[in-house]
Protein backbone atom coordinates (compact mmCIF):
# COMPACT_ATOMS: atom_id res chain seq x y z
CA UNK A 1 0.00 0.00 0.00
CA UNK A 2 2.70 2.42 0.92
CA UNK A 3 4.49 1.47 -2.25
CA UNK A 4 1.42 2.37 -4.25
CA UNK A 5 1.10 5.69 -2.48
CA UNK A 6 4.78 6.34 -2.90
CA UNK A 7 4.58 5.58 -6.61
CA UNK A 8 1.52 7.76 -6.96
CA UNK A 9 3.15 10.54 -5.01
CA UNK A 10 6.06 10.56 -7.38
CA UNK A 11 3.84 11.50 -10.26
CA UNK A 12 1.63 13.80 -8.19
CA UNK A 13 1.72 17.56 -8.74
CA UNK A 14 0.76 19.27 -5.47
CA UNK A 15 -0.74 22.13 -7.42
CA UNK A 16 -3.41 19.99 -9.05
CA UNK A 17 -3.85 16.96 -6.80
CA UNK A 18 -7.03 16.60 -4.80
CA UNK A 19 -8.40 14.12 -2.27
CA UNK A 20 -9.42 10.67 -3.59
CA UNK A 21 -7.11 11.09 -6.55
CA UNK A 22 -4.61 8.74 -5.00
CA UNK A 23 -2.23 11.53 -4.28
CA UNK A 24 -1.27 12.28 -0.65
CA UNK A 25 -1.89 15.57 1.10
CA UNK A 26 1.08 17.80 0.29
CA UNK A 27 1.76 18.72 3.90
CA UNK A 28 3.85 21.85 4.38
CA UNK A 29 7.24 21.39 5.96
CA UNK A 30 10.53 23.11 6.43
CA UNK A 31 11.33 22.70 2.74
CA UNK A 32 8.71 25.37 2.07
CA UNK A 33 11.08 27.85 3.63
CA UNK A 34 13.88 27.07 1.22
CA UNK A 35 13.75 28.96 -2.05
CA UNK A 36 15.38 28.52 -5.37
CA UNK A 37 17.40 31.55 -6.38
CA UNK A 38 15.42 33.93 -8.58
CA UNK A 39 18.57 35.27 -10.16
CA UNK A 40 22.29 35.10 -9.70
CA UNK A 41 24.33 38.26 -9.72
CA UNK A 42 28.05 37.61 -9.83
CA UNK A 43 27.76 34.33 -7.94
CA UNK A 44 25.42 35.89 -5.39
CA UNK A 45 22.15 33.98 -5.37
CA UNK A 46 19.13 36.18 -4.89
CA UNK A 47 16.12 34.50 -3.29
CA UNK A 48 12.56 35.58 -2.62
CA UNK A 49 13.10 36.37 1.10
CA UNK A 50 15.98 38.67 0.18
CA UNK A 51 13.81 40.52 -2.32
CA UNK A 52 11.03 40.79 0.27
CA UNK A 53 13.47 42.05 2.88
CA UNK A 54 14.71 44.78 0.56
CA UNK A 55 11.13 45.53 -0.43
CA UNK A 56 10.18 45.89 3.24
CA UNK A 57 13.04 48.31 3.77
CA UNK A 58 11.99 50.25 0.68
CA UNK A 59 8.39 50.41 1.89
CA UNK A 60 9.40 51.72 5.31
CA UNK A 61 11.71 54.30 3.76
CA UNK A 62 9.18 55.39 1.15
CA UNK A 63 6.45 55.72 3.72
CA UNK A 64 8.52 57.88 6.06
CA UNK A 65 9.88 59.81 3.13
CA UNK A 66 6.37 60.69 2.02
CA UNK A 67 5.33 61.42 5.58
CA UNK A 68 8.18 63.79 6.39
CA UNK A 69 9.24 65.06 2.99
CA UNK A 70 7.88 68.49 3.83
CA UNK A 71 6.56 68.30 7.38
CA UNK A 72 3.91 70.86 8.25
CA UNK A 73 2.91 72.28 11.58
CA UNK A 74 -0.63 71.13 10.91
CA UNK A 75 -0.19 67.56 9.67
CA UNK A 76 -2.12 66.03 6.80
CA UNK A 77 -2.45 62.58 5.30
CA UNK A 78 0.80 60.67 5.27
CA UNK A 79 2.40 62.96 7.83
CA UNK A 80 -0.45 62.27 10.22
CA UNK A 81 0.03 58.55 9.76
CA UNK A 82 3.81 58.80 10.10
CA UNK A 83 3.49 60.81 13.28
CA UNK A 84 1.06 58.26 14.64
CA UNK A 85 3.61 55.53 13.94
CA UNK A 86 6.45 57.41 15.56
CA UNK A 87 4.39 58.44 18.55
CA UNK A 88 3.18 54.88 18.97
CA UNK A 89 6.74 53.60 19.19
CA UNK A 90 7.73 56.51 21.42
CA UNK A 91 4.81 56.39 23.85
CA UNK A 92 4.03 52.67 23.89
CA UNK A 93 7.50 51.15 23.59
CA UNK A 94 10.25 53.64 24.31
CA UNK A 95 8.92 55.85 27.10
CA UNK A 96 7.61 53.05 29.35
CA UNK A 97 11.05 51.42 29.33
CA UNK A 98 13.54 54.21 28.92
CA UNK A 99 11.66 57.34 29.91
CA UNK A 100 12.16 60.70 28.28
CA UNK A 101 15.94 60.40 28.40
CA UNK A 102 15.71 57.42 26.04
CA UNK A 103 14.42 59.52 23.16
CA UNK A 104 17.83 59.21 21.48
CA UNK A 105 16.97 55.56 20.80
CA UNK A 106 13.83 56.56 18.94
CA UNK A 107 15.23 56.24 15.39
CA UNK A 108 16.60 52.81 16.19
CA UNK A 109 13.39 51.52 17.73
CA UNK A 110 11.21 53.04 15.02
CA UNK A 111 13.36 51.40 12.35
CA UNK A 112 13.25 48.07 14.17
CA UNK A 113 9.51 48.10 14.72
CA UNK A 114 8.45 49.10 11.24
CA UNK A 115 11.03 47.02 9.41
CA UNK A 116 10.06 43.89 11.32
CA UNK A 117 6.37 44.62 11.08
CA UNK A 118 6.42 45.14 7.33
CA UNK A 119 8.48 41.97 6.82
CA UNK A 120 6.04 40.07 9.04
CA UNK A 121 2.95 41.43 7.35
CA UNK A 122 4.15 40.17 4.00
CA UNK A 123 3.18 36.72 5.22
CA UNK A 124 -0.47 37.50 4.61
CA UNK A 125 -0.26 39.79 1.58
CA UNK A 126 -1.70 37.85 -1.39
CA UNK A 127 0.87 36.93 -4.06
CA UNK A 128 3.72 37.71 -1.66
CA UNK A 129 2.65 35.31 1.08
CA UNK A 130 5.94 35.01 2.85
CA UNK A 131 7.36 36.64 5.97
CA UNK A 132 11.12 37.01 5.58
CA UNK A 133 11.40 36.91 9.36
CA UNK A 134 10.52 33.21 9.24
CA UNK A 135 14.06 32.67 7.99
CA UNK A 136 16.37 32.85 10.95
CA UNK A 137 18.98 35.06 9.30
CA UNK A 138 16.71 38.14 9.38
CA UNK A 139 15.72 38.03 13.06
CA UNK A 140 19.32 37.19 13.91
CA UNK A 141 20.82 40.10 12.02
CA UNK A 142 18.32 42.40 13.74
CA UNK A 143 18.95 40.93 17.19
CA UNK A 144 22.74 41.09 16.98
CA UNK A 145 23.00 44.90 16.89
CA UNK A 146 20.51 45.05 19.76
CA UNK A 147 22.74 42.71 21.74
CA UNK A 148 25.89 44.65 20.88
CA UNK A 149 24.22 47.91 21.91
CA UNK A 150 23.01 46.26 25.10
CA UNK A 151 26.47 45.06 26.11
CA UNK A 152 28.07 48.33 25.05
CA UNK A 153 25.60 50.43 27.03
CA UNK A 154 26.06 48.20 30.06
CA UNK A 155 29.81 48.54 30.01
CA UNK A 156 29.68 52.27 29.47
CA UNK A 157 27.19 52.96 32.24
CA UNK A 158 28.50 50.50 34.82
CA UNK A 159 32.13 50.10 33.80
CA UNK A 160 33.44 46.91 32.18
CA UNK A 161 34.05 45.19 35.51
CA UNK A 162 31.04 46.60 37.29
CA UNK A 163 28.92 45.47 34.41
CA UNK A 164 29.87 41.82 34.79
CA UNK A 165 29.83 42.09 38.55
CA UNK A 166 26.30 43.55 38.59
CA UNK A 167 25.20 40.87 36.22
CA UNK A 168 26.80 37.96 38.05
CA UNK A 169 25.86 39.09 41.54
CA UNK A 170 22.15 39.77 41.77
CA UNK A 171 21.20 42.15 44.56
CA UNK A 172 20.14 40.43 47.75
CA UNK A 173 21.52 37.00 46.90
CA UNK A 174 23.35 35.31 49.82
CA UNK A 175 27.05 34.74 49.12
CA UNK A 176 26.92 30.94 49.32
CA UNK A 177 24.49 30.65 46.42
CA UNK A 178 26.64 32.76 44.11
CA UNK A 179 28.76 29.89 42.73
CA UNK A 180 25.53 28.38 41.50
CA UNK A 181 23.71 31.55 40.61
CA UNK A 182 26.42 33.61 38.91
CA UNK A 183 27.02 31.30 35.92
CA UNK A 184 23.29 31.05 35.36
CA UNK A 185 22.83 34.81 35.55
CA UNK A 186 25.74 35.50 33.21
CA UNK A 187 24.57 32.85 30.80
CA UNK A 188 20.98 34.09 30.87
CA UNK A 189 21.79 37.80 30.60
CA UNK A 190 24.58 37.70 28.07
CA UNK A 191 24.01 34.68 25.90
CA UNK A 192 20.36 33.73 26.15
CA UNK A 193 18.90 37.18 25.62
CA UNK A 194 19.94 37.75 22.01
CA UNK A 195 19.19 34.16 21.22
CA UNK A 196 15.64 34.29 22.60
CA UNK A 197 15.08 37.59 20.86
CA UNK A 198 15.94 35.89 17.57
CA UNK A 199 14.13 32.64 18.19
CA UNK A 200 10.93 34.25 19.44
CA UNK A 201 10.41 36.21 16.25
CA UNK A 202 11.69 33.51 13.95
CA UNK A 203 9.64 30.67 15.47
CA UNK A 204 6.45 32.67 15.64
CA UNK A 205 6.66 33.66 12.02
CA UNK A 206 7.68 30.16 10.94
CA UNK A 207 4.87 28.45 12.81
CA UNK A 208 2.33 31.03 11.69
CA UNK A 209 3.31 30.53 8.10
CA UNK A 210 3.14 26.75 8.41
CA UNK A 211 -0.27 27.01 10.05
CA UNK A 212 -1.63 29.08 7.19
CA UNK A 213 -0.06 26.68 4.70
CA UNK A 214 -1.64 23.66 6.38
CA UNK A 215 -5.15 24.99 6.06
CA UNK A 216 -4.60 26.81 2.80
CA UNK A 217 -3.26 23.70 1.12
CA UNK A 218 -5.97 21.60 2.74
CA UNK A 219 -8.77 23.76 1.38
CA UNK A 220 -7.36 23.25 -2.07
CA UNK A 221 -6.50 19.56 -1.60
CA UNK A 222 -9.93 18.75 -0.16
CA UNK A 223 -11.73 20.71 -2.84
CA UNK A 224 -13.60 18.14 -4.95
CA UNK A 225 -17.13 17.14 -5.79
CA UNK A 226 -17.45 14.94 -2.72
CA UNK A 227 -17.74 15.05 1.04
CA UNK A 228 -14.35 16.72 0.77
CA UNK A 229 -16.12 19.96 -0.18
CA UNK A 230 -17.42 20.27 3.38
CA UNK A 231 -13.93 19.87 4.82
CA UNK A 232 -12.57 22.17 2.18
CA UNK A 233 -15.01 24.89 3.17
CA UNK A 234 -14.22 24.43 6.85
CA UNK A 235 -10.54 24.59 6.05
CA UNK A 236 -11.01 27.74 4.04
CA UNK A 237 -12.94 29.46 6.83
CA UNK A 238 -10.23 28.43 9.25
CA UNK A 239 -7.58 29.84 6.92
CA UNK A 240 -9.32 33.20 7.00
CA UNK A 241 -9.66 33.16 10.78
CA UNK A 242 -6.02 32.17 11.17
CA UNK A 243 -5.00 34.91 8.77
CA UNK A 244 -6.70 37.42 11.05
CA UNK A 245 -4.88 35.86 13.98
CA UNK A 246 -1.63 36.20 12.06
CA UNK A 247 -2.26 39.90 11.53
CA UNK A 248 -2.37 40.24 15.29
CA UNK A 249 0.67 38.05 15.88
CA UNK A 250 2.73 39.82 13.25
CA UNK A 251 2.15 43.19 14.84
CA UNK A 252 2.58 41.70 18.31
CA UNK A 253 5.92 40.10 17.50
CA UNK A 254 7.27 43.32 16.04
CA UNK A 255 6.05 45.06 19.19
CA UNK A 256 7.62 42.48 21.50
CA UNK A 257 10.95 42.52 19.70
CA UNK A 258 11.15 46.30 19.93
CA UNK A 259 9.91 46.42 23.51
CA UNK A 260 12.48 43.86 24.60
CA UNK A 261 15.22 45.81 22.85
CA UNK A 262 14.13 48.91 24.76
CA UNK A 263 13.97 46.91 27.98
CA UNK A 264 17.49 45.55 27.49
CA UNK A 265 18.82 49.05 26.90
CA UNK A 266 17.21 50.39 30.02
CA UNK A 267 18.39 47.34 31.95
CA UNK A 268 21.95 47.95 30.81
CA UNK A 269 21.80 51.61 31.77
CA UNK A 270 20.48 51.09 35.29
CA UNK A 271 23.36 50.02 37.49
CA UNK A 272 21.61 47.85 40.05
CA UNK A 273 19.62 44.82 39.03
CA UNK B 1 8.87 16.59 1.10
CA UNK B 2 9.93 14.43 -1.72
CA UNK B 3 8.55 16.58 -4.44
CA UNK B 4 10.24 19.70 -3.10
CA UNK B 5 13.50 17.94 -2.45
CA UNK B 6 13.48 16.55 -5.92
CA UNK B 7 12.64 19.94 -7.35
CA UNK B 8 15.78 21.42 -5.88
CA UNK B 9 18.52 19.27 -7.24
CA UNK B 10 22.00 19.89 -6.01
CA UNK B 11 20.88 21.88 -2.94
CA UNK B 12 21.39 20.37 0.45
CA UNK B 13 18.32 20.54 2.73
CA UNK B 14 19.11 23.41 5.09
CA UNK B 15 18.87 23.40 8.84
CA UNK B 16 16.32 26.15 9.54
CA UNK B 17 18.28 27.22 12.61
CA UNK B 18 21.44 27.91 10.63
CA UNK B 19 21.39 31.37 9.06
CA UNK B 20 22.54 31.80 5.50
CA UNK B 21 25.32 34.33 5.00
CA UNK B 22 23.83 36.07 1.98
CA UNK B 23 20.64 36.71 3.88
CA UNK B 24 22.52 38.07 6.87
CA UNK B 25 24.35 40.47 4.58
CA UNK B 26 21.23 41.58 2.72
CA UNK B 27 19.28 41.94 5.96
CA UNK B 28 22.04 43.96 7.56
CA UNK B 29 22.50 46.29 4.63
CA UNK B 30 18.77 46.89 4.24
CA UNK B 31 18.27 47.57 7.91
CA UNK B 32 21.34 49.78 8.03
CA UNK B 33 20.01 51.89 5.17
CA UNK B 34 16.57 52.19 6.76
CA UNK B 35 18.06 53.03 10.13
CA UNK B 36 20.53 55.62 8.89
CA UNK B 37 17.93 57.32 6.70
CA UNK B 38 15.47 57.52 9.58
CA UNK B 39 18.13 58.50 12.09
CA UNK B 40 19.90 61.17 10.08
CA UNK B 41 17.20 62.60 7.86
CA UNK B 42 13.60 61.68 8.43
CA UNK B 43 13.11 61.40 12.19
CA UNK B 44 14.94 64.63 13.03
CA UNK B 45 12.47 66.38 10.77
CA UNK B 46 9.57 64.60 12.44
CA UNK B 47 10.73 65.24 16.00
CA UNK B 48 11.56 68.85 15.16
CA UNK B 49 8.09 69.28 13.77
CA UNK B 50 6.54 67.64 16.84
CA UNK B 51 8.56 69.89 19.12
CA UNK B 52 7.57 72.96 17.11
CA UNK B 53 3.97 71.95 17.25
CA UNK B 54 3.96 71.37 20.98
CA UNK B 55 5.74 74.72 21.33
CA UNK B 56 3.06 76.35 19.24
CA UNK B 57 0.31 74.72 21.25
CA UNK B 58 1.97 75.48 24.56
CA UNK B 59 2.68 79.01 23.37
CA UNK B 60 -0.97 79.40 22.45
CA UNK B 61 -2.00 78.11 25.84
CA UNK B 62 0.45 80.42 27.52
CA UNK B 63 -0.85 83.37 25.55
CA UNK B 64 -4.40 82.43 26.44
CA UNK B 65 -3.38 82.13 30.09
CA UNK B 66 -1.72 85.53 29.99
CA UNK B 67 -4.80 87.08 28.37
CA UNK B 68 -6.98 85.42 30.97
CA UNK B 69 -4.80 86.69 33.79
CA UNK B 70 -4.86 90.17 32.32
CA UNK B 71 -8.62 90.07 31.98
CA UNK B 72 -8.92 88.87 35.56
CA UNK B 73 -6.65 91.65 36.78
CA UNK B 74 -8.61 94.26 34.83
CA UNK B 75 -11.88 92.92 36.16
CA UNK B 76 -10.53 93.00 39.71
CA UNK B 77 -9.33 96.54 39.12
CA UNK B 78 -12.73 97.59 37.78
CA UNK B 79 -14.46 95.97 40.70
CA UNK B 80 -12.14 97.79 43.09
CA UNK B 81 -12.78 101.06 41.31
CA UNK B 82 -16.50 100.48 41.36
CA UNK B 83 -16.35 99.67 45.04
CA UNK B 84 -14.35 102.80 45.65
CA UNK B 85 -16.79 104.86 43.62
CA UNK B 86 -19.66 103.43 45.63
CA UNK B 87 -17.87 104.26 48.87
CA UNK B 88 -17.14 107.71 47.55
CA UNK B 89 -20.76 108.22 46.55
CA UNK B 90 -21.96 106.99 49.91
CA UNK B 91 -19.47 109.20 51.67
CA UNK B 92 -20.51 112.21 49.59
CA UNK B 93 -24.16 111.48 50.26
CA UNK B 94 -23.41 111.27 53.93
CA UNK B 95 -21.45 114.49 53.80
CA UNK B 96 -24.19 116.21 51.88
CA UNK B 97 -26.71 115.03 54.40
CA UNK B 98 -24.57 116.27 57.26
CA UNK B 99 -23.93 119.51 55.42
CA UNK B 100 -27.63 119.93 54.81
CA UNK B 101 -28.42 119.20 58.43
CA UNK B 102 -25.73 121.61 59.52
CA UNK B 103 -26.99 124.34 57.19
CA UNK B 104 -30.51 123.74 58.36
CA UNK B 105 -29.39 123.97 61.97
CA UNK B 106 -27.42 127.13 61.23
CA UNK B 107 -30.31 128.69 59.42
CA UNK B 108 -32.57 127.75 62.24
CA UNK B 109 -30.18 129.21 64.77
CA UNK B 110 -29.82 132.33 62.66
CA UNK B 111 -33.58 132.57 62.34
CA UNK B 112 -33.93 132.18 66.08
CA UNK B 113 -31.35 134.88 66.55
CA UNK B 114 -33.05 137.22 64.15
CA UNK B 115 -36.39 136.48 65.73
CA UNK B 116 -34.95 137.20 69.11
CA UNK B 117 -33.30 140.38 67.83
CA UNK B 118 -36.50 141.52 66.17
CA UNK B 119 -38.45 140.84 69.33
CA UNK B 120 -35.75 142.52 71.33
CA UNK B 121 -35.70 145.59 69.14
CA UNK B 122 -39.49 145.64 69.13
CA UNK B 123 -39.47 145.51 72.87
CA UNK B 124 -36.89 148.28 73.03
CA UNK B 125 -38.90 150.34 70.59
CA UNK B 126 -42.00 149.83 72.65
CA UNK B 127 -40.12 150.79 75.80
CA UNK B 128 -38.64 153.87 74.16
CA UNK B 129 -42.01 154.89 72.75
CA UNK B 130 -43.50 154.44 76.13
CA UNK B 131 -40.72 156.52 77.66
CA UNK B 132 -41.21 159.13 75.06
CA UNK B 133 -44.95 159.12 75.55
CA UNK B 134 -44.37 159.47 79.30
CA UNK B 135 -42.08 162.40 78.79
CA UNK B 136 -44.52 164.08 76.43
CA UNK B 137 -47.42 163.37 78.68
CA UNK B 138 -45.51 164.54 81.76
CA UNK B 139 -45.51 168.17 80.64
CA UNK B 140 -48.93 168.08 79.11
CA UNK B 141 -50.60 166.35 82.05
CA UNK B 142 -48.88 168.84 84.41
CA UNK B 143 -50.21 171.86 82.44
CA UNK B 144 -53.64 170.28 82.12
CA UNK B 145 -53.78 169.45 85.78
CA UNK B 146 -52.73 172.97 86.73
CA UNK B 147 -55.28 174.40 84.39
CA UNK B 148 -57.90 172.03 85.67
CA UNK B 149 -57.00 172.67 89.28
CA UNK B 150 -57.04 176.42 88.65
CA UNK B 151 -60.41 176.20 87.13
CA UNK B 152 -61.69 173.99 89.92
CA UNK B 153 -60.45 176.18 92.79
CA UNK B 154 -61.26 179.31 90.77
CA UNK B 155 -58.08 181.02 91.30
CA UNK B 156 -54.67 181.00 89.69
CA UNK B 157 -51.80 179.71 91.61
CA UNK B 158 -49.41 182.54 91.16
CA UNK B 159 -46.67 181.18 93.20
CA UNK B 160 -44.35 179.45 90.80
CA UNK B 161 -42.66 177.34 93.42
CA UNK B 162 -45.86 176.12 94.96
CA UNK B 163 -47.24 175.33 91.54
CA UNK B 164 -44.19 173.19 90.68
CA UNK B 165 -44.37 171.31 93.96
CA UNK B 166 -48.03 170.49 93.46
CA UNK B 167 -47.31 169.25 89.89
CA UNK B 168 -44.39 167.13 91.03
CA UNK B 169 -46.39 165.51 93.80
CA UNK B 170 -49.19 164.75 91.43
CA UNK B 171 -46.82 163.23 88.87
CA UNK B 172 -45.14 161.09 91.51
CA UNK B 173 -48.53 159.75 92.52
CA UNK B 174 -49.41 159.15 88.92
CA UNK B 175 -46.17 157.37 88.20
CA UNK B 176 -46.38 154.99 91.13
CA UNK B 177 -49.95 154.15 90.20
CA UNK B 178 -49.11 153.58 86.51
CA UNK B 179 -45.96 151.41 87.21
CA UNK B 180 -48.07 149.21 89.52
CA UNK B 181 -50.64 148.93 86.75
CA UNK B 182 -48.01 148.12 84.01
CA UNK B 183 -46.41 145.45 86.29
CA UNK B 184 -49.80 143.83 86.67
CA UNK B 185 -50.20 143.89 82.85
CA UNK B 186 -46.84 142.23 82.21
CA UNK B 187 -47.53 139.39 84.64
CA UNK B 188 -50.80 138.64 82.97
Amino acid sequence: MSDVLFAAAKSCDPNTSHIFSGCPYPAPNIEDFIFKPIATVGGFEITKPMVLCVLAGAIVLTFFWFAFRKPKLVPKGAQNLGEMGILFVRDQILRPQLGKAGDRFLPYLVSLFFFIWIMNIMGIIPLIDFPSTSRIAYPLILALPVWITYVFLGMRHQGPIGYFKNMAVPAGAPWWILPLLSPIELFSNILVRPFTLTIRLFANMLSGHILLLVFGLASWYLFSASIGLLFSTASFVLTIILTLLEVLIQALQAFIFTTLAAFYFSDAMSAAH
Amino acid sequence: MLHLASSLPGQQPQNPLVPAWPELIIGFITFAIVFVALWKVLLPRATKMLAERSDAIEGGIERADAAQAEADATLAQYRAQLQEARHEAARMREEAREEGARIKAELRAEGEEQKRAIIESGNAQVRADRQQAFAALQAEVGALSVQLAGKIVGESLEDEARQRRIVDRFLADLESGSSAASGARASS
